[in-house]
């Protein structure tokens, strides 16, 4: 096909290839160069060679394969190699990765020398057409459309136009109902933790993520850093990864007289200080804590919060405080949370009341 | 009863009650006196302090003030326990060079002997974090090297990297690299919270954690085999992002331009 479009559409071809035979237009057209013939295609003894060192690449290939499964097999996992640049590595995974790697690259390379010189190489024209139709055929199409919307009446019948328009527009709607078998509703779970469980007459224990016990005020001394999760809440949990990202807890103690927020003062214990650890920018665990500047700063997006001033933002794209949980002392004295926090946790959402 | 009532006045009497009174008192002391290593210890303990006064005199009172109270250029030391001499000293990072954001690590001049005496000196003046002993820091056990790693990771890994190579902070500051660190500098670290590394007392985080902490740490960043070839400085996606996007995608490209350079025509143009 291509072959009798660039017989009629192609300018008369100029002889040998590439040459500007037309001497009166300097611009003229010249053409196709002509096809070029390869080595391994005048020289039968140059295409053997070639298709040798095609399978030769395959057959390495298929060494390697080999080779790796025998890797697998021999090689003691805990045996440690030196090899430059690398240094002490597992032997295992070097030559692990070494086969493979050699396995795929010969499948490659062997490929495309193949391509090179022994496919087909003789270059095959497409021309381009313009895509539009013709006057002629526009025009039919036009009148034939005018008949039918004539002939179906719809322009008249103008009851038909708009309950038609009216199905055809509520029927998407169904589908907009099946969405919500997505899933179950968010319910409250942006706006509360798990330290609603806490109430004034039923606490909750603050307990120490190190040591997995609840904590006393004396503890917790000033520059310290802890962090700290709801008292029934345990790592083996199902839902622990679930739920520690709501309720982890970053514990600082600041000197009551360093701290320049009252209302931040009046929420922890004698300048125990127990912040939400999970930033309001895209909720990141944040806890890079100076204690001498007193300054949180979230590894993720740089947001630095000044834990002395009601976690504050000084920098960075979080756009509230982080919330900070009410704490106070049980009767064993242990440092115990009367409530849940006073904002949600974590980043902005549609519906956060501010 | 008798006999010896009768014998009360006899010459000799007041020797024989002499001599037993006198091997009563010797034995006594001898059971309840103070041990003589004892006070040998007292009194290198204080020989250790005079001595440590006069280092601290020459190489800290500059800035700290004679007696370690602080002046405008240094805090007071009143408190800060013989671990913090220990590390700051130890590491080099104390005398200091001069002020700026953060002080470095840097050689240390101070032979172990005079930083024990400038240790008792700072301790005297208040009590503080104890320098820690050896078994306190050492661990034999290597299940505290996986244990450790936990802990660090909920502890330490936000600011100096899941590897212990350290990472920025705010404006100037750095959580240094851990690379290198003797165990009981690392112990004494999380002891004492130098500059501004909170710290992690005993209280919140018993000495058992810090010592599997300290075995994860000198396991990790010590020169052990790395199973998984380079580690491109361990620090995560960027530079092996890098890495696969330069040197990765590089040699593709220069492979696509050697193979398109080269061509097969018999009538080489």
């Amino acid at each position: 096909m291509s072959h009798d479009m660039s017989e009629e559409k192609l300018p008369e071809s100029h002889g040998s290839a590439g040459e500007v035979a037309e001497h009166g237009n300097p611009f003229a057209d010249p053409g196709l160069p002509a096809h070029e013939p390869r080595r391994t295609d005048i020289d039968e003894k140059a295409a053997s060679r070639a298709e040798r060192q095609v399978s030769l690449m395959f057959v390495i290939s298929m060494l390697a394969t080999v080779g790796f499964i025998a890797s697998y097999v021999a090689i003691d996992p805990d045996k440690i190699v030196y090899i430059f640049p690398l240094g002490k590595v597992s032997a295992l995974n070097f030559a692990l990765g070494l086969t493979l790697g050699v396995a795929l690259f010969m499948i490659g390379a062997g490929a495309v020398h193949w391509a090179r010189t022994l496919m087909s190489d003789v270059e095959l024209p497409a021309e381009r057409h313009p895509i539009e139709a013709s006057d002629e055929v526009r025009a039919d199409v036009i009148e034939q459309f005018k008949t039918g919307a004539a002939e179906s009446g719809f322009g008249r019948r103008k009851m038909i136009r708009n309950t038609l328009i009216g199905s055809m527009a509520l029927v998407p709607l169904s589908g907009v109902v099946l969405l919500r078998d997505l899933g179950p509703l968010p319910e409250k779970k942006l706006q509360e933790t798990g330290w609603k469980e806490a109430t004034e007459t039923k606490p909750l224990q603050l307990v120490n993520m190190n040591t997995m016990q609840p904590m006393k005020p004396e503890d917790v001394i000033i520059g310290s850093l802890t962090f700290a999760m709801p008292e029934g809440l345990s790592t083996h949990d199902e839902d622990f990864q679930q739920r520690i990202a709501k309720d982890a807890l970053m514990l600082v103690r600041i000197a009551p007289d360093d701290i320049k927020d009252d209302k931040s003062k009046e929420l922890g214990f004698e300048g125990i200080l127990a912040y939400s650890k999970i930033c309001t920018h895209v909720g990141c665990p944040i806890s890079l804590y100076e204690q001498q500047t007193h300054h949180a700063l979230c590894p993720c997006h740089q947001s630095t919060f000044d834990l002395a001033d009601g976690a504050r933002v000084i920098f960075g794209p979080a756009g509230h405080p982080l919330p900070q949980l009410k704490i106070t002392t049980d009767e064993k004295g242990n440092l115990v949370a009367t409530g849940d926090f006073a904002e949600p946790v974590g980043p902005s959402f549609w519906e956060r009341a501010r | 009863m008798k006999k010896l009532s009768a014998r009360r006045r006899h010459p000799l009497a007041a020797l024989v009650v002499l001599l037993l009174a006198l091997a009563a008192t010797g034995g006594l002391y001898a059971a309840f006196a103070p041990a003589d290593k004892a006070q040998a210890d007292v009194a290198a303990q204080s020989l250790a302090i005079d001595e440590g006064k006069k280092l601290f005199a020459v190489g800290c009172s500059s800035c700290h003030g004679l007696n370690g109270q602080g002046s405008s250029d240094g805090p007071s030391l009143v408190g800060v326990g013989s671990a913090s001499v220990d590390f700051q000293v130890g590491t080099g990072r104390m005398p200091a060079q001069q002020p700026g954001a953060q002080v470095p690590r840097k050689k240390n001049i101070y032979t172990q002997a005079e930083i024990d005496q400038l240790a008792a000196f700072v301790a005297s003046l208040g009590p503080g974090p104890v320098t820690p002993k050896e078994e306190q820091y050492t661990s034999t056990n290597p299940e505290d090297i996986s244990k450790g790693g936990e802990l660090f990771r909920t502890n330490c890994a936000q600011c100096h990297n899941f590897a212990g190579q350290g990472g920025a902070l705010t404006k100037g500051k750095y959580a240094p690299s851990l690379e290198g660190v003797d165990a009981k500098h690392i112990y004494e670290a999380m002891q004492t919270g130098p500059q501004n590394m909170p710290s992690f007392p005993d209280t919140t985080m018993p000495e058992e954690q810090k010592k599997q902490i300290v075995a994860f740490v000198r396991h990790t960043t010590s020169d052990e085999p790395n199973p998984g070839g380079l580690t491109l400085g361990s620090l995560g996606p960027v530079t092996e992002g890098l890495f696969g996007w330069i040197f990765g995608l590089g040699t593709l490209i220069a492979v696509a331009i050697w193979v398109a350079a080269h061509t097969t025509k018999a009538k080489k143009s």
